[in-house]
Parts: structure tokens; C-alpha cells; sequence
């Protein structure tokens, strides 16, 4: 068991929350690094999913993570407190960013609820001595998250808003594309956050060439390479997110693919809800 | 004519006491227990055909070496619990081990009374001694005093629990760390309930627990901490690996990425471990179609197609490439399979998964196969048959043709050799690997094999590690 020492809704538009919660779990904060996820299950009849570290703190033993609620699970976490437990907490799991490198300037990404999953692989990389460009991204304002933490580790800061009501007007993209137009001397870029803005990413800077690392978000069960339920291609051959990722060459992933496999379970899902929500609105 | 002999009569062979079983057509449908085990009277009967041979051949059929005659002996007098004792004497897991062993290439094999007859039925009074213990209430084992030396296991699977157990009753502190949620391993997340109720499983794991073993869930040995922290900083002595072949292994034919296309290890995994058969009241979904092939001939995927009937698929076909005798599975699990109206294609092997161009499989294109030359492993070898490619009209594939190790370990470890397969290296005799004071058995050694032969590993390196502790 595993407790919740801090929890915050950073974003809550009609009902769709964002919520961070920071957990007690010492022996994965002392190890865990950017870019690694944890599984996790809500209680005894819960599935397990996983869920990227946003951060951790070591001296604390905590490990924080940031969730969108969109599926029972998700909700059903959303409604734990700060005091109360969550079931199993595994990890940490999958291969860290290679973030503790200087590549010159980077660009990190981060669209919806990927911001904050962005947030500590962007500031590994400004420690490693990186000009760091960050981009971040929402639908519109209500929904943009780590604006400020974002702001205060970036030399140079960008918002995008899909209907302009804050920012840049358009998607994560154009401000990217526009960034390569300028001729900037971009040497890598980070991005992470929903399918289709990471495939529109890596096609914006792939006639370029600029190294384009994604952090995939599959379907997992155990998360430690048991399964292969998250198996993804890769420059046509399969790979398992779990072991061999989560982050992969944004220009080798075959992500009209991902998707398709992320919608495996998608009328389930939605039997799922609808039945918890019939039971007293969860709980 | 008067002094002609009159011919002496012999006996009929003689069958097994059959076991009472759930039938086929109610079974096929619902997860509890097929076979239902022995009454007490028919244990007796079929014990009391038990010649009590001089020289048993049985004993060294089995790979722990389980004191067959023995414990038959005290089941013929009625004393089941003792039975049981005896049998756990060298075996940790006999309510498993009666349930999931292939009995028939091992104890059974060589019964004597079997050249004639169809042999003892040895595994089903295991399972009957076992059973009746377990539900009587056994008392601990005493006690030796504490040595005073830490021991961690990695691996809560068959090879894991026996070395823990095995280490507990010598004196040792054990602590096994495991990476799921839940103990058991294949037992606990590949095993279908049908045929190994989690209750046994879950028992068994609670009786190591009373004896003092500490288990650590959500531990991935690896990730979590290296084995080298493990002995510098947490003060363990030695380290048992035992941490099983789970890397599930896919074709190498187009379509295997498909949606509807799922490794048995993914199947099984979200339908026994997570409950999958119960959703939604458990949360972990599980997909079945209504024509389903299970592409492979062993254990793993005659519970994958079993396990598809009962989630309500119509069609279930398992694909095999060589013919039916060279199929790896338990016999008896070929024979429920069958009777539950799973469908052999036999001689075929899949070629590419056919897609409807979005998600979802339209058919598995297949080429039948015929028995050539013996290979390496002594099977004649199947190759195909020019030009006899068909397509199979199923809409889900699972793939049960291996795993492999997981590497997670060996590729945080230094110093760990490892085969060209990925197994763990080790000293056959002391079970240990090339890094001092550590050891290993089971899948991760063997790759994918047996419940008994893991649990043999195990009791080889427990002996190992106390020789080698008792030096140190
Ligand atoms: C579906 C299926 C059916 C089978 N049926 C039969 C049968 O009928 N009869 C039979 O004899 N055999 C059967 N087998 C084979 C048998 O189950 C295995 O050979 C046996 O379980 C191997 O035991 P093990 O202890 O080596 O590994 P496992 O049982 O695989 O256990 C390994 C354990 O280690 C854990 N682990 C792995 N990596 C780590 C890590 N890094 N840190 C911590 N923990 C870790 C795993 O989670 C697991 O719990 C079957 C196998 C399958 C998959
Ligand atoms: S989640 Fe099971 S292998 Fe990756």
C-alpha cells in the first residue's frame, strides 16, 4: 500500500480533471528517473496501468504522477485523497530519456497532460547545460498545465492553444514548424503527449532530420516485458514500449499502428465507466 | 485330451480409477475445476493395485524424487495425512504438482505395475493426500534455531518458493521479492483456474509465509535494485534467481501486430491473474472472438484455447506444425481440450494474419506441413508442402510458441553469463551462476519447461547455497 501525501487538480474543465497526486514509495523514488513510468493498480479488483513519473523527490521518498481522468481507472484514482492508499505502485520501469546530455538546443514538448511528463526530462536536459526551447500545448487555456514550472527552467518559452485562448492559436506544431522555418539550429527535439501531435511532430522535423525522441503512451499489463501487449513497430520491427521504451525515434514509430492498438479495448472501457458510474457515481 | 493343461488365465490389464470430472459441455463454459479429485474410497482402490515393488522404478521418474511407494503405502492403510508428509518431505507443492505435472513421461512412465495395466495413477493421489491435508490444517514443521544470514529470492514462482522453503526450514532469513502483485508465478498468472484453483496456489504461498518467509510484492529486481545492492548494501548473503522465462515470443510472419492478435502470456495473464473472466466487476478487460486459433502444441496453448471456450468463443482451433504425438502438452490436457470441442489443425503452420485494413484479423493464411527428417531435438522435423497454403477463417490469434527470459536481470547484473538464449549460466551441480553467492534455477536457466523440474532447481540451490554459506 502506498500513500498519497499530496493531491491537486491542476486542470478541470466541465468535469474532465487533470489531477497530480505525489505517493510514499521510497525504493522507487530513490532510483526513479525522467522518462521512466510506474504501474500501477488502484485496489484489489483494479487493472493495472501505467503512468509516467512527472516527478520524484528522493530525500522525501515521493514520487509524483499526473493523470488525466478519462477511463474508470483513472476516475476511480481521481477520487482517493490525500491520507488514503493506492493498492500496488510498481516501478520504476522502462529505460530513462538521455537527458543528462548536452545535444545544444532542444526542444521539449509537452501537449495536454504530456506537460507535465515533459516537465522533469526538460529540466534534465537544461541541467545538462542544454538552451532549452519548451512548447507547450492544450486545447485551450483551461487545459494547459505546468505553465509556470515550465516558464521559470526554459530560455525561451512557447504556449499554443488549439482555439487561441492563450498563446499561440494553433497546435504545438506551428509554433515548431515555424521555429525550423526561421532556421533555427535545432538539435533535438522531445515530445510527448497525445498520438497524433507526436506523429505530427516527428513529420515536422523529419524532412530536417532533427533527432526526434516520443515517449509512447501503449496498453500495458505487467510493464516489465512479460506480455507484449505493448508492442509497437519500430522502423518496422517490434518492439515492446515496456522494456524497450517508452521512448522511441519519433521517425521509426509506426503510430497510425499505435493508435489502432490503443483502441483495443475501447468498448470495454466504456462498459467499465458506464457500470462504475451506475454504482453511485463510483466509490 | 484329458491331460492337456487347462491354460492359465490372465487378468485383463486393469485402468486407472477414473477421476470424477465436471462434463465436457457444462465445463466448456465456466472456470471451475474440471477434474474434482478422489473420494477417499477410490484413493484406497486404486492404491490397493500399488504392488509395492522391491526395487520401485517410479522414484527416480520423478524429479525431486518423491517417495512414491511410501506414500501409496500409507494410502492403501487409509493415513492420508501422513501420506502427505511424506510426500512433502522432498516435495513443497504436491496439491500443484498432482494437479500439473506430466506424470505421464515421468513417475507414471515407469511404473511397473504399468507394463501390463495402465500404470498407478500417482499423480491423482498426490493430488487426493494433498487435498485432504490442506483442508484438515497442517501444522508447521519445527523449527531449527536461526543462523543468522540473509538470503533474497528472486521470483515467486515454483523454483522460487521451493528454494525459500527449503532455505526457511535450514535456518535461514529469507526474503523473496517479487515483481507482481501476487506470488505464484505461471501458477498464479499463466494456469487457468479450471485446472489449478488460485486457493491452492494462494496456500500454499501462506504457508511459506507462516514459516517466516518474507515476500515483497511490486519488487523488479533490476529496476528497483540491482542484485549487487541486494548483497552490498542490504546485507544478503547469497541470491537465489528465479525469476522464470515470461519474454513472450511472436512469428516472425505479418499480421502478428494486429489488434486481435495476443501472446498467451497477455491472454492468460489478464484473464487469471487480473480476473479478466469476471470483469466488469474486475477492471482488466480481456477481447475474445468467435473464432479463435491458438497457434502452438503445448501446455500454454491448450490452456489458451481452453480458456477461449469459456470466454464464450464458438470456434476454437488449436494450429500445430508438427502432427499430434509430437505435441509437448500433458496427455491429459490434450484429451480435455479435445473433449471440450477444441479442433486440432494439426501439420499447418501459419504464414501471415490477415487484416481487414484496419484493425481487426479476417483470417490466418496457413500452409500444411508434413514430417521430414528428425531434428536436432530427436522429432522429425515438418516442412511444408509446396503450394498448399489455405486461409483458416478465425477473427483473434494467440500466439503460444515459447517465451523466452526475461533480461531484465542479466542485462543489470555484471559478471552474469548468460547462453546465447539468454538463460542464466549456472553450475549444474550447485545451481550457482558465474557471479559468486548467487544462483539460479528453473525458466530462467532451462527456458520454458516444467513446474517439477523448476522446483528440482530450486532444492538444488538452496542445497548449493547452504554449502556454499556454511563455508563462507
Ligand atoms: C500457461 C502455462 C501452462 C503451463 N502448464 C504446465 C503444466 O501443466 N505442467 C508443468 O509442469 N508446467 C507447466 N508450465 C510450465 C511451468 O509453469 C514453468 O516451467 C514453471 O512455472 C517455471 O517456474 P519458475 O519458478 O522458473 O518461473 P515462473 O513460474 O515463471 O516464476 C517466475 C517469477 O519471477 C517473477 N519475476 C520475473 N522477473 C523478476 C524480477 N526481475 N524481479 C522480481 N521478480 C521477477 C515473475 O513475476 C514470476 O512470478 C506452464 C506454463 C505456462 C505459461
Ligand atoms: S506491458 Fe507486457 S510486455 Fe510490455
Amino acid at each position: 500500500m502506498y500513500e498519497i501525501t499530496k493531491k491537486k487538480v491542476l486542470a478541470n474543465v466541465g468535469g474532465a480533471r487533470t489531477t497530480l497526486m505525489v505517493v510514499k514509495a521510497p525504493d522507487v523514488a530513490r532510483v526513479c528517473l525522467p522518462g521512466q513510468f510506474v504501474m500501477i493498480r488502484v485496489n484489489e479488483t483494479g487493472e493495472r496501468i501505467p503512468l509516467t513519473v512527472a516527478d520524484f523527490d528522493r530525500d522525501r521518498g515521493e514520487v509524483t504522477i499526473v493523470f488525466q481522468e478519462v477511463g474508470k481507472t483513472t476516475k476511480l484514482l481521481g477520487t482517493l485523497e490525500e491520507g488514503e492508499f493506492i493498492q500496488d505502485f510498481v516501478g520504476p520501469l522502462g529505460k530513462a530519456t538521455p537527458a543528462d546530455k548536452k545535444y545544444g538546443t532542444v526542444v521539449a514538448i509537452g501537449g495536454g497532460c504530456g506537460s507535465a511528463i515533459a516537465y522533469p526530462v526538460a529540466r534534465a536536459f537544461k541541467d545538462a547545460g542544454n538552451y532549452l526551447i519548451t512548447i507547450n500545448g492544450a486545447r485551450s487555456m483551461d487545459f494547459l498545465i505546468y505553465r509556470d514550472e515550465m516558464k521559470s527552467i526554459s530560455d525561451e518559452w512557447y504556449e499554443t492553444t488549439d482555439d487561441g485562448s492563450c498563446g499561440v492559436h494553433g497546435f504545438v506544431t506551428t509554433v515548431l514548424a515555424d521555429l525550423i522555418e526561421k532556421g533555427r539550429d535545432i538539435d533535438l527535439v522531445f515530445a510527448v503527449g497525445p498520438v497524433p501531435m507526436m506523429k505530427f511532430v516527428a513529420k515536422t522535423t523529419e524532412s530536417k532530420g532533427i533527432h526526434t525522441i516520443v515517449s509512447l503512451n501503449s496498453i500495458m499489463v505487467d510493464g516489465t516485458g512479460m506480455c507484449g501487449a505493448c508492442r509497437v513497430s519500430v522502423g518496422g520491427q517490434m518492439k515492446f514500449s515496456c522494456v524497450d521504451g517508452p521512448e522511441f525515434d519519433g521517425h521509426q514509430v509506426d503510430f497510425d499502428e499505435l493508435m489502432r492498438r490503443l483502441e483495443a479495448y475501447k468498448e470495454k472501457e466504456a462498459i467499465s465507466l458506464e457500470e462504475w458510474e451506475k454504482q453511485a457515481g463510483g466509490r | 485330451m484329458a491331460d492337456e493343461k487347462p491354460k492359465r488365465k490372465r487378468k485383463p490389464p486393469t485402468k486407472k480409477v477414473p477421476m470424477p470430472e465436471q462434463d465436457p459441455d457444462v465445463r466448456r463454459r465456466n472456470f471451475e475445476e474440471v477434474a474434482l479429485g478422489y473420494t477417499a474410497e477410490q484413493a484406497i482402490e486404486e492404491a490397493m493395485k500399488c504392488l509395492q515393488c522391491r526395487n520401485p522404478k517410479c522414484i527416480s521418474g520423478c524429479p525431486v524424487e518423491v517417495p512414491i511407494k511410501q506414500f501409496v503405502e500409507l494410502v492403501q492403510e487409509g493415513k492420508f495425512v501422513e501420506a502427505a508428509m511424506k510426500i512433502k518431505e522432498t516435495n513443497s507443492l504436491p496439491a500443484v504438482c498432482g494437479r500439473v505435472c506430466p506424470q505421464e513421461t515421468q513417475c507414471e512412465a515407469s511404473c511397473i505395475y504399468g507394463i501390463r495395466n495402465e500404470p498407478i495413477a500417482i499423480g491423482r493421489l498426490e493430488r487426493f493426500v494433498a487435498d485432504f491435508a490442506r483442508q484438515k490444517g497442517e501444522d508447521l514443521p519445527e523449527l531449527p534455531p536461526k543462523i543468522g544470514k540473509k538470503v533474497a529470492v528472486i521470483g515467486c514462482g515454483p523454483a522460487g518458493l521451493t528454494c525459500a522453503g527449503d532455505l526457511i526450514l535450514l535456518g535461514y532469513d529469507v526474503t523473496i521479492f517479487e515483481a507482481f502483485h501476487k506470488g505464484g508465478g505461471v501458477l498464479q498468472y499463466g494456469i487457468p483456474e479450471f485446472r489449478l484453483p488460485k486457493d491452492i496456489v494462494d496456500a500454499e504461498i501462506e504457508y511459506l509465509q507462516r514459516l517466516g518467509v518474507d515476500i515483497k510484492y511490486n519488487f523488479v529486481i533490476g529496476k528497483i535494485r540491482t542484485i549487487k545492492e541486494l548483497m552490498e548494501v542490504d546485507g544478503y548473503e547469497a541470491v537465489f534467481i528465479g525469476s522464470g522465462a515470461g519474454a513472450p515470443n511472436f512469428m516472425h510472419i505479418e499480421g502478428m501486430n494486429l489488434v486481435d492478435v495476443f501472446s498467451a502470456n497477455e491472454f492468460l495473464t489478464r484473464v487469471n491473474l487480473m480476473k479478466g473472466y469476471r470483469f466488469p466487476e474486475y477492471d482488466t478487460p480481456v477481447n475474445i472472438g468467435n473464432k479463435v486459433a491458438v497457434i502452438g502444441g503445448g501446455n500454454v496453448a491448450m490452456d489458451a484455447a481452453r480458456t477461449s471456450l469459456r470466454l464464450g468463443a464458438e470456434e476454437v482451433y488449436i494450429v500445430y506444425r508438427r502432427a499430434r504425438e509430437q505435441m509437448p502438452a500433458r496427455a491429459e490436457e490434450i484429451h480435455h481440450a479435445e473433449e471440450e470441442g477444441v479442433q486440432f489443425k494439426l501439420l499447418m503452420n501459419p504464414v501471415e494474419v490477415l487484416g481487414d485494413g484496419a484493425k481487426h484479423v479476417i483470417g490466418m493464411k496457413c500452409i500444411r506441413m508434413e514430417l521430414g527428417e528428425p531434428d536436432a531435438s530427436g522429432r522429425r522435423r515438418p516442412v511444408p508442402i509446396p503450394n498448399s497454403e489455405f486461409v483458416l477463417d478465425v477473427d483473434m490469434v494467440i500466439v503460444a510458441i515459447g517465451n523466452s527470459p526475461n533480461p531484465i536481470i542479466p542485462s543489470t547484473t555484471p559478471g552474469l553469463s548468460v547462453s546465447k538464449w539468454g538463460t542464466i549460466e549456472i553450475d549444474e551441480e550447485t545451481g550457482m551462476t558465474t557471479v559468486p553467492g548467487v544462483f539460479a534455477g528453473g525458466d530462467i536457466v532451462t527456458g520454458a519447461a516444467t513446474v517439477i523440474s523448476a522446483m528440482g532447481a530450486g532444492k538444488r540451490a538452496a542445497r548449493g547455497i547452504h554449502e556454499y554459506l556454511s563455508k563462507n
